[in-house]
């Protein structure tokens, strides 16, 4: 007998893998879309019968292939021809890992083409790579489920309408569109921060997915470093009632070691390369954080160098705010207070909870409680405040 | 190869200077002439401003005249450029070389009813 948890592992593993080859085995995503849940629909009924075959992935694709091409001959299109004649060159075996895992990499360039906006890429890249259902992706950005869909349905439009290829690009502008592909990603597990785990597990697996299909490039294996490592604070993160810890409160007992240690060793791999990248330096910085036992250990000077690179290489106000931290730890607070007080970040919730801080460490107490209350009425999230008001109420007792 | 329309979005005012101007056309002619070298130009104009406009209207067998532009906008269609190209990022790569001499905005869209291949 096959468990239900076991067609859904299944599922969540090939899902994407099967949607590539199909896309371009049909030259068209919906019809891909269909034939592979048509072929899923076939595995929940035969797999606990059968057991699940022991490839599972060249079985679905296998079956979704003959679907569509049944499907095509029936209405006898164009397409239909163009189908068969593929299929006398596929054999039935299951595909060669070459060619899937080129598949994969052009749906995931053509998802994140630059010409569909970037919710738009969002949305496609978990429906077609992640699996994840509309209602799913709707719940998951908050918008409602036939504005997710119209959604969907209008970006598989311009991709067919439009020719967006189906394709990876150039060398030449590779660099550039991976950035874009990575953004993507990371704007997902970004989501997920938010209090949606499985969305930050979805962007680490396509993070992964990404540093399969392109382990030469430094900044694929530097997103992936820097999720897994954040990744590994979440059992820290959160008090048992749900409000947020910040990094320096932390009982880095909790944190999950393994995927600290994988997050390391991409880091060290990364190092080897020394093509250094924003989020590659970004993922370094996370790295001597949780090097630290305690937080009083943590190697701030380190921390600094790496922030200043950042500021080279991807300089911002958020980036200089952060990286005053470092100096209030290296400097002193002094130092650091004139740094913060010179960014144009009034808007930013973490910009007055810095501030703070430094006050109240530069000795001006009623300055910095005016600066917490700034805070807390920037933060939306109830979890997010919790701490800051605790730090505000701390202030009155010193 | 599929069609495309390259439109040139002009803004309403006073055009460029003069020597501003011959530049632009000069890169213009370079474009268009790499298109015609490659094998992707179809057409390509310029159009007079939108005040030079006449909307047409059908009504209850009539058809109405009316003077001016469809629509009052900031921006209006400049001039047009239609290309063949074998997919978006081919157009979209002859679409930056005409923002490039244009200095204007270039609106890419495809035609409707052309079959895959």
């Amino acid at each position: 007998m096959t468990s239900t948890a076991g067609i859904e592992a299944v599922f969540r593993a090939e899902y994407g893998r099967a949607v590539a080859v199909l896309v371009r085995f049909l030259g068209d995503i919906d019809l891909a879309e269909e034939a592979v849940q048509d072929a899923f629909a076939t595995a929940v009924r035969k797999w606990p019968e059968t057991g699940i075959p022991p490839s599972p992935a060249g079985w679905i694709i296998t079956t979704a292939r003959n679907r569509a091409v049944d499907r095509l001959r029936r209405e006898s299109t164009r397409e239909a021809r163009h189908a068969e004649a593929a299929q006398l060159y596929a054999p039935d075996a299951p595909p060669e890992e070459g060619p899937v895992r080129d598949d994969r990499l052009r749906l995931i360039f053509t998802c994140c083409h630059p010409a569909l906006a970037t919710r738009a890429q969002v949305a496609l890249t978990l429906r077609l790579l992640g699996g994840l259902t509309t209602p799913q992706i709707a719940r998951a950005f908050l918008v409602p489920e036939p504005t997710m869909a119209q959604r969907l349905v209008r970006a598989k439009a311009k991709i067919r309408d439009a020719r967006i290829p189906y394709r990876v690009p150039r060398d030449a502008d590779l660099p550039e569109r991976v950035r874009g592909v990575l953004a993507v990603v990371y704007l997902i597990f970004n989501e997920g921060y938010g209090g949606r785990e499985d969305l930050c597990a979805e962007a680490v697996r396509l993070g992964r997915v990404l540093a399969e299909l392109m382990p030469d490039e430094p900044e694929v294996l530097g997103l992936l470093a820097l999720m897994l490592l954040i990744e590994a604070r979440r059992p820290a993160r959160e008090t048992p009632d749900g409000d947020l810890v910040l990094l320096s409160d932390q009982d880095r007992r909790l944190w999950d070691r393994d995927l600290i240690a994988e997050g390391q060793s991409l880091v060290r791999r990364c190092l080897r390369r020394n093509q250094p990248g924003p989020y590659q330096i970004q993922a370094a910085i996370n790295a001597v954080h949780s090097d630290a036992p305690i937080a009083a250990a943590t190697d701030w000077g380190q921390i600094l160098a790496l922030y200043d690179q950042l500021m080279v290489l991807a300089p911002s106000p958020v980036v200089a705010l952060n990286r005053a931290v470092a100096v209030a730890e290296t400097e002193g607070p002094r130092t650091a207070l004139a740094l913060v007080d010179a960014l144009d970040l009034d808007g930013y919730h973490a910009f007055h909870a810095v501030r703070a801080e430094l006050l109240r460490r530069t000795g001006r107490p009623t300055e910095a409680a005016a600066a917490y209350e700034a805070a807390i009425a920037l933060t939306e999230n109830p979890a997010e405040r919790a701490p800051l008001e605790r730090r505000r109420t701390e202030l009155q007792g010193e | 190869m599929k069609h495309y329309l390259l439109s040139v979005m002009q803004p309403v005012g006073e055009p460029p200077e003069p020597e501003v101007l011959e530049g632009i056309m000069h890169n213009l002619e370079v474009f268009h002439a790499e298109l015609k070298e490659a094998g992707a130009w179809v057409f390509a104009g310029g159009l007079h401003g939108p005040e030079t406009a006449t909307v047409l209207r059908a009504d209850k067998g009539d058809v109405l005249i009316t003077d001016g532009p469809y629509t009052e906008s900031k921006e209006y269609l400049g001039g047009i450029c239609l290309i063949k190209a074998p997919d978006l990022d081919a157009a979209l790569e002859w679409g930056r070389k005409a923002t490039v001499a244009t200095t204007l905005p270039i609106e890419v869209r495809p035609f409707m009813g052309e079959a895959e291949g």
